[in-house]
């Protein structure tokens, strides 16, 4: 299995409740392992594993909370067995 | 969803709606007195205000989330069920019209850190090799890849230069805006921009691994590395809340008073308590950012603030660290022979001294590259020894000649104390078991540090330490120099860390300054480590503040902009408090209902996030004329 990063860049965050709201729908995802949501750069960080979500299926569940998503960049983190 | 989609994009328009609406509904009752266009305008100013908040409540449950938003919709909902329809309207109109200011204010505080990260490309000019260009997206180019920069462009990649040279403004990198020439071989940062030529850059680094992503993205962590304020409100916070729901349904049980039970819930919202300690950190932070001062978080302002011991290390730090050739006391008989052997020795070391003095032997045009060495050796805290031609070469202090038994004339003694007292390090050579030379090795004092010290001190700085590996006497006169409190000299790495130990061990705070390269250890040891005038990656991994420019001017606003920070927050927590002591007092004497309770929630929102805006400003910007007066002023 591979872990992969994914960075949503999100339209400007405003309230720190509109954290917890992303933060903890993004970890009820299937295969998330690990969630940050940076609040001042409007930016969602997410560990995940790509045999069970994609990126793109993260993007979908934020966007439906409401917050437009700019852009999703995918990146390799150190492969985990 | 589509719906949601729709208002949500046009929250705007709603709130400037309701406002229209409660503006006629006034109108209607003082100009025209009918309570039906009062009561009506006030109905659906309520409505359509309503929507957008009990959509943000309704996903935040879905997500088992209990949320202002929520707090809001119940009591406005119970307005309306009792007919107070006035009070649900300004309710929820102060409420949008709140969040809308919140966003812009917001977005203001954020802007330093916007304006860096627009500075990072978006695209990159390949350079194919079959002589073709084509211009790509950031994300696809790759390392190895060869990159082409105009004129005017800001490099994409970080990288070396191939072909072409240019002037290159690097200061999104080091904070100093000054043109830096480079050509071929030379490398270069991505974020610099081309004052003129053109060059063929191959990539070493894309994206986020490049020095300025990884800037990017260390001053973005930083913005919500919480200090443990921050985090202990956070923990508060999602209590809360829900605690907020629950106390609101005890009052309605026990006072059977709907009224007040709605109003709870309004003056509940915890707003101005969570938004005000981040708020001030990420001003201060993004006033650090652009003056390329990079502080790690809310916790490193938090333990810069009571710093009240500095320790410096010296060379280039507390001087210049571009050390020369001062003083040559020269006792042999073909002082050519005696440099060109010293010199080839000192090629074998990347100690700063040898540096200096392979320098000065190729300025003083002797050939001492193709001589032989047969074996060397370097002896830690005394210098090093070589076999070169056919010689025993010994280069080093006064120990290692004392260890080998090399005997010192009278002259040679007063020689060797006149360089010393000079400030110069001393490089003693010794050939063959006689003393040849004595070379003074001097570094520049950092212009206007004694008054930078000083301004450290005034912001309450109360102990200046300075730790070298450098002999005594060469300490000491630095030190009496720029004036300092407690000089310790020809120390290894690890004693340094081990008077930081002893430091902390007094209970002070302690703060390690050095450039980051070489000194790791100590930075790591100090309650706060500063690498100074180096954006490596080491520097940036291992310490807490990172100073790009090397400057102390940059120092002390680290500083003083930590202290403010930190008052500031105390600020805006204390705000906060008051706020909520004053609504609660405020609902027991009965002087405060909902609309008013939510003006007093919204305009406190703002005065935080105003107090905040004042960090962004703070302190002046470095300026040319400053850069200009750093100019060197040499020791001897």
């Amino acid at each position: 299995m591979t872990t992969k990063r994914a960075v949503l860049q999100l339209d400007g965050l405003t309230c720190p409740s509109c954290m917890t709201k992303i933060e903890s729908a993004l970890a009820h995802q299937p295969g998330v392992e690990k969630v940050k949501v940076l609040f001042n750069a409007s930016k969602a960080k997410a560990d995940f594993d790509d045999s069970k979500v994609s990126a793109e299926e993260l993007g979908q569940v934020v966007d439906k909370l409401g917050y437009e998503v700019k852009k999703i960049k995918v990146k390799d983190t150190v492969a985990t067995k | 969803m589509k719906f949601q989609r729709y208002i949500q994009n046009h929250q705007n328009q709603i709130t400037l709606a309701s406002a229209i609406l409660i503006a006629i509904g006034f109108a209607g009752k003082y100009l025209l007195s009918s309570t039906v266009v009062y009561d009506w305008a006030f109905i659906l100013a309520s409505i359509i205000a309503a929507v957008p908040i009990m959509i943000h409540a309704y996903q935040s449950l879905r997500v088992k989330v209990i949320s202002i938003e929520l707090l809001v919709s119940i009591a406005v909902v119970g307005a309306f069920i009792i007919g107070e329809y006035n009070e649900s309207a300004i309710v929820t109109f102060l409420f949008l019209f709140g969040s809308y200011l919140e966003q812009r204010t917001l977005s203001k505080t954020r802007q330093s850190i916007k304006s860096l990260t627009q500075m990072a490309p978006e695209t990159a000019v390949i350079l194919h090799d079959d002589g073709t260009q084509e211009e790509v997206d950031i994300d696809d180019v790759d390392e190895g890849d060869h990159i082409m920069v105009k004129t005017g462009a800001s490099v994409p990649v970080d990288g070396n230069i191939v072909s072409g040279s240019g002037y290159l403004d690097e200061s999104v990198i080091t904070g100093e805006s000054k043109a830096v020439a480079k050509t071929a071989g030379d490398s270069v940062y991505s974020g610099s921009i081309l004052g003129n030529g053109t060059l063929t850059v191959e990539a070493t680094k894309v994206g986020e691994d490049t020095t300025f992503g990884k800037i990017i993205e260390l001053v973005e962590d930083a913005q919500d590395a919480k200090s443990p304020a921050e985090s202990f409100i956070d923990k508060f916070a999602q209590y809360y809340t829900p605690a907020v729901l629950v106390i609101a349904v005890l009052v309605y049980l026990f006072t059977r008073d709907f009224p007040t039970a709605i109003t709870v819930l309004v003056l509940g919202c915890p707003g101005a308590l969570v938004i005000g300690a981040p708020v001030s950190n990420v001003a201060g932070i993004g006033n650090g950012a652009k003056r390329g001062i990079l502080l790690k978080g809310g916790a490193v302002m938090d333990d810069f603030a009571k710093v009240d011991t500095f320790v410096f290390d010296k060379t280039g730090t507390l001087t210049l660290g571009n050390t020369a050739v001062s003083a040559v006391k020269d006792y042999a008989d073909d002082s050519k022979e005696a440099l060109a052997l010293v010199a080839r020795a000192e090629r074998l070391s990347n100690h700063p001294l040898g540096k200096a003095i392979t320098d000065y032997a190729t300025h003083e045009k002797v050939d001492f590259e193709q001589l032989d060495v047969a074996e060397n050796d370097t002896v830690k805290g005394q210098g090093l020894t070589a076999t070169i031609d056919g010689h025993h070469v010994l280069v080093g202090n006064l120990k290692m000649m004392n260890a080998n038994s090399i005997a010192l004339t009278d002259t040679q003694k007063a020689d060797l104390t006149d360089v010393q007292h000079t400030g110069s390090s001393v490089v003693m050579v010794a050939v063959d078991g006689a003393l040849k030379l004595i070379l003074g090795v001097s570094d520049t004092i950092r212009p206007g540090i004694k008054a930078q010290l000083q301004a450290l001190r005034d912001h309450g700085a109360k102990h200046l330490v300075m730790l070298t590996g450098d002999n005594k006497i060469t300490a000491q006169y630095v030190a009496e120099q720029i004036g300092l409190d407690e000089v310790h000299a020809e120390l290894l790495p690890e004693e340094k860390v081990d008077y930081i130990k002893k430091f902390k061990d007094q209970g002070r705070t302690v703060a390690f300054v050095g450039d980051g390269i070489n000194d790791s250890p100590a930075i790591a040891t100090a309650q706060i480590g500063i690498a100074m005038g180096s954006g490596t990656d080491v520097a940036i991994e291992t310490s807490d503040v990172v100073l790009m420019q090397s400057s102390f001017e940059a120092l002390v606003h680290a500083y003083a902009l930590s202290k403010k920070t930190v008052i500031n927050t105390k600020e805006n927590i204390a705000i906060a408090i008051g706020v909520v002591v004053f609504l609660l007092i405020g609902l027991i004497v009965g002087f405060i209902y909902m609309a008013s309770g939510m003006f007093v929630h919204e305009a406190s929102i703002l005065v935080v996030i105003f107090n905040a805006m004042r960090l962004i400003s703070y302190g002046k910007m470095p300026t040319q004329a400053q850069q200009a007066a750093t100019q060197k002023t040499s020791l001897t």
